[in-house]
Formats: structure tokens, C-alpha cells, sequence
């Protein structure tokens, strides 16, 4: 099959790999016909996340079709068309047992803060990803989403990662009605926290973020005010200046560890390496919140040790609340969403690119050339299957 | 109330003092332009509250997953020493940097050391990922795989300027090596 290969920091290439098997009785294989690149895909492609072993195929948001299940798969049908959640869990274990699937302890032996995730590195778990022909997909009775036969594929897709990741975001900051938001991070995990902020009552929403692209699109998508962090002297004092000197009620951080906007934070964290990724969004949450208020985190941190300013989240009694996104809590509730009109993720897509271009399609969304926001990759193995049931059909 | 309210403030008035401006200095919304607004604000509609959730609403075993079989080493946290019912088997340690990442895996996650020896080894990787595709008659088309197409199409003048800083580099390098010559 044609997959997504990992050779290097910067460096990916579409290439022949073998075809993924059933290795497990749960198992199931999906022939992927969508799959996107997540703003944390960079992290892995800029060679941040350790443990990342070239050959690896990335790809962790990805829809597509059964095309076998292992032995002991009840739910799942071959030709269901199904969009699979980014963990990988079981929905037996400690962890599963309270929803908190982004946690699950059964799919990870490499390591125990961080459950399994497709295609992200052995430190989550080793398993390849969707941006393939294939993907190995575990667990096909718990993990995978039947979608609703009136839900368009690209609205599907997002529901795999980016959306649910932005909503949980949102909650996570426990918006009450009019709470002033603040969301570092136009990505569409911004994109979508933005949105979601609306959701649950914010009276007020504002994008962070330094590519005016960006910003155009999160101000006309979500509704929101934006702000330029170039343009502004210091983060923490503006936001100030924007609520009254009390501070925002809400922060949420959609960057992660490769934030732009302090050099001491991006030489430390990103060139030498002696942090975890720059810790910048981070520091802007805690500073640019109010006493008592609360901070969201969903950008992806490496596993260990940020310089972050732990003594001003104590003097100020903030609440931090953080995780990976677990998913499958969340569709129900977002599928409603969708179908309702509250929310078109569709709309945050701006490329679709053949999987056979892979290397394009990183390089334009890692230096955000193009306008790009959302990237689409579609194998060719895709049209053939839409080709094969469009004949059926008439 | 204790105290009269003076709901239309007079704006010459210090408004740092002013309560009324902490509470309402939010700017209003048009909460009926935001498709959907408010639709999640009672708690219970919340498909994340209580954080941790029991019982799960999805309808999933209550029973221990199957142990996956291994064909291939895979590396065991020492924070978490036994084999998990499912794992990843791509891409095994090979090499030299599988050398190194089984060094890093006898150290535990809440050891810097385990991290750095990774990271390490992914350098090398790198490296012996080179050797094989050379190994296999392939030679990697490097830029290519850098989206150099990409950067030309929508970046003409940053690859110009690679591209010069380049030649320059190149070009003082060459001199000072035949400077160094001629002496
Ligand atoms: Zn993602
Ligand atoms: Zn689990």
C-alpha cells in the first residue's frame, strides 16, 4: 500500500509499505478514504517528540471503510463506513471505565502518562497511522463511530480529533454565562475552542495568535475578536487592558510546545532542547487570566520538564485542567451539533492534496504557506473505492 | 440593598472604583447572531462533566482485552513493567539506535535520562535511515522530501533566499579554503 514515511525532521515521503494485518481478535483493518494533518503532527515532524522511529506512518485523524474484521469484532461490519477517534483504548480498563479514553492504560507499554495514539510515536504507543491506504485499527468494536448516513465525509474526519479537541477544550475552562475567553492559537484547535467557547455561553471570545491569515478566519468562523501577538508589547498586560484590568475568565492554550512569541522560550525549548518545546502560550495563559479563573490545555507538551510559572498559578488560585481529547465522549453530543447547523467543521478545510504528495502538503502546513488551515489527504486507493460504490448504486 | 445603584454612570467618574464597570465592562454580544450560543451552557447537557464519568455511556466489555500476540521486541516502561493487552508493532529498535532506546527504556519516564537517550537515538535513526535506503539502491530525493515543489510554488522569494544564503556560505567557504591553501 501507498503510506506516509517518516524519514527525518522535515523530511516525509509517500512510499510502498507492506499492508497492516490483523493482529489481534478485536482488530480490524480500514481502508482510510480521508485522513488530515493535525497541528501536533508537526511537533513529530519537526522531531520534537522522542521516540519517534523513522518509517513511522503519521496520521492520527482518519475516516474510511471497513475492509476486514478480526475474529472476535461483533459490532463492526466489512463496508461499514466508520470515523475513528485518535486514541486508541480499550473501554475495559481503569481508566475507560471513568470516559477518560485519551488516558486508556491497556494500548501503551512504551509509556504511562500517555495512552495509545495513531501514528504518534512508540512513546504513544508505536502504532502507524491513517495517513495510508490502511491503517491497523484495535479495539474495532469500541473505538471506531458508524457515521450518520447524512453527514458529509469532511465533517467527519474533523470529528476525529480537532473538533472534539476544541470542544473539550472549551469545557475544560468550565465557561460560565458571559465568562470572557481567551484562546491562544488560531490552529483549528483554536478554531474549533472559539466556536465551542459560544457554546457554552462565553460573552466574549479572543484569538491569540501571530499569522493574520489565521486570524482573518477565526474572526470570521467563530465570531471572535482577534488579536496579533506581534503587535502587542506585552500578552499578559493587553489582555489586562482588554477586560478591565481584571484579567480574562477563561484561558485555554491550542499551541503547545512549539510557540512562537519569546525568545528566551523558543531558544531554551525549541533550538537547545533544554526544556520540553517553549513553554510561551502556557506562561500567557497563567498570566493573562484572572484571580481564580481557569486554564484549558490541549496543545501537546513533551513528556518532561517545562520552565512554566507555577508560583503565579498558585497566588492567583487558578484551576489548570489538561488532557488529551477523549473523543469518543464527546461525538454523541458533537454529531448533534453538526446536524443541528451549530457548527460546519467542513469549512476550516483549505486543501486537499493526493496522499502521493505528502511532502507538499507537511511543508506547506508547517510553514503555513498558501493560507493553509486544514489539510485533507486523500489516497488513491479512495476514489477507487467511491468508484466501486457508485457503480453499485446505479 | 444596603446601597443605591446608579445604573447610568457618569463617565467622569473615576472607573476604577466603579463596581459597575468590573461587572459589566464586557462589551455585549449579540447572542442571537452566534449560531448556537448557549446551547451547552447547562452543566448537565455537558458530555465531559464530571471529568471522570462512571459508569462510561459507551456500551464496551467490562472484561480485560486479549493479550496480542508479539512477534517483534517491543520496549516496556519500567512505570508500567507488564506488556499491555495491545500494542504497536511497527517498526521495532534496529541498530544502533535500538541500542541506545534499550538503554533509555532501563531508565523510568520520571527520568530525564530516558528522554534525552530517545531523542539521541532518533538522530541516529535518521542516519541509519539514510544508510538503508542507499543500501536498497534508493537514493532519497532529500529536498523533495523537504516539499521543496511546495516551497517553490508558494514561496518563490524565502526559497530565493535559501537559496542565496546558500551560495554565500558556499561561496566564503570555498574562498577561505583556498586562502588557507595558498599560504
Ligand atoms: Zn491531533
Ligand atoms: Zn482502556
Amino acid at each position: 500500500m501507498l503510506a506516509m514515511n517518516y524519514r527525518g525532521p522535515f523530511r516525509v515521503r509517500a512510499d510502498h509499505k507492506p499492508d497492516p494485518v490483523i493482529e489481534h481478535p478485536g482488530d480490524a483493518i480500514v481502508r482510510v478514504t480521508r485522513s488530515c494533518i493535525c497541528g501536533s503532527d508537526l511537533h513529530l515532524y519537526h522531531g520534537l517528540v522522542p521516540d519517534t522511529r523513522v518509517g513511522t506512518t503519521f496520521g492520527h485523524e482518519f475516516v474510511g471503510i471497513v475492509e476486514e474484521v478480526g475474529s472476535q469484532v461483533t459490532k463492526l461490519k466489512v463496508g461499514d463506513h466508520v470515523l475513528v477517534p485518535f486514541n486508541v483504548f480499550c473501554g475495559s480498563c481503569f481508566f475507560c471505565q471513568k470516559e477518560l479514553y485519551g488516558n486508556c492504560h491497556n494500548t501503551n507499554p512504551q509509556a504511562s502518562a500517555v495512552g495509545g495514539i495513531y501514528g504518534y510515536s512508540h512513546t504513544a504507543g508505536g502504532f502507524d497511522g491513517g495517513q495510508a491506504e490502511f491503517v491497523r485499527v484495535p479495539m474495532a468494536d469500541v473505538g471506531p463511530t458508524v457515521i450518520p448516513a447524512d453527514m458529509d465525509e469532511d465533517d467527519a474526519v474533523l470529528l476525529t480529533d480537532a473538533l472534539p479537541t476544541g470542544y473539550q477544550a472549551a469545557e475544560m475552562g468550565d465557561i460560565s454565562e458571559g465568562d470572557t475567553v481567551v484562546v491562544f492559537g488560531a490552529g483549528p484547535v483554536g478554531i474549533f475552542a472559539a466556536k465551542s467557547a459560544w457554546l457554552f455561553g462565553a460573552g466574549r471570545v479572543i484569538v491569540v495568535d501571530h499569522v493574520d491569515y489565521r486570524l482573518d478566519f477565526v474572526r470570521r468562523y467563530a465570531q471572535c475578536e482577534v488579536v496579533n501577538f506581534r503587535e502587542v508589547d506585552d500578552m499578559a498586560l493587553h489582555i489586562k487592558k482588554m477586560t478591565d484590568w481584571l484579567g480574562a475568565d477563561v484561558c485555554i492554550d491550542a499551541v503547545g510546545c512549539e510557540a512562537a512569541g519569546s525568545a528566551a522560550q523558543t531558544i531554551t525549548g525549541v533550538h537547545l532542547m533544554m526544556q520540553a518545546g517553549s513553554a510561551t502560550a502556557l506562561h500567557w495563559c497563567i498570566n493573562s487570566v484572572r484571580k481564580g479563573g481557569n486554564v484549558s490545555i490541549v496543545g501537546v507538551y513533551g513528556p518532561t520538564f517545562n520552565a512554566i510559572p507555577i508560583g503565579n498559578a498558585l497566588n492567583k488560585g487558578l484551576t489548570l485542567r489538561m488532557n488529551q481529547a477523549s473523543v469518543k465522549r464527546h461525538l454523541p453530543r458533537l454529531i448533534e451539533h453538526i446536524q443541528a447547523g451549530r457548527i460546519d467543521p467542513k469549512q476550516i478545510i483549505t486543501h486537499r492534496v493526493p496522499l502521493e504528495e505528502v511532502s507538499d502538503a507537511y511543508h506547506i502546513f508547517s510553514s503555513k504557506l498558501d493560507d493553509c488551515i486544514k489539510t485533507v489527504l486523500i489516497p488513491p486507493s479512495a476514489n477507487q473505492v467511491r468508484a466501486i460504490e457508485s457503480t453499485a448504486n446505479h | 440593598m444596603a446601597h443605591d445603584h446608579h445604573h447610568d454612570h457618569d463617565h467622569d467618574h473615576n472607573q476604577g472604583r466603579d463596581l459597575a464597570v468590573f461587572q459589566h465592562g464586557r462589551p455585549p454580544v449579540d447572542r442571537s447572531a452566534i449560531q448556537g450560543w448557549g446551547a451547552d451552557l447547562d452543566r448537565k447537557n455537558r458530555p465531559g462533566v464530571p471529568m471522570e464519568r462512571t459508569p462510561p455511556r459507551i456500551d464496551a466489555p467490562l472484561t480485560q482485552p486479549e493479550q496480542q500476540p508479539q512477534h517483534v521486541e517491543v520496549l516496556l516502561s519500567p512505570e508500567r513493567p507488564h506488556m499491555t493487552p495491545l500494542f504497536g508493532s511497527p517498526n521495532p529498535p534496529r541498530g544502533v539506535s535500538g541500542m541506545v532506546r534499550r538503554a533509555a527504556f532501563k531508565e523510568t519516564e520520571n527520568d530525564i535520562r530516558h528522554w534525552l537517550l530517545l531523542m539521541l537515538a532518533d538522530r541516529i535513526d535518521v542516519v541509519e535511515g539514510l544508510v538503508e535506503d542507499l543500501g536498497r539502491g534508493h537514493v532519497p530525493n532529500i529536498l523533495g522530501e523537504m516539499g521543496i515543489k511546495a516551497e517553490w510554488q508558494h514561496n518563490k522569494r524565502g526559497l530565493a533566499q535559501k537559496v542565496a544564503i546558500g551560495a554565500a556560505v558556499a561561496g566564503i567557504a570555498c574562498y577561505l579554503y583556498q586562502r588557507r591553501d595558498r599560504r
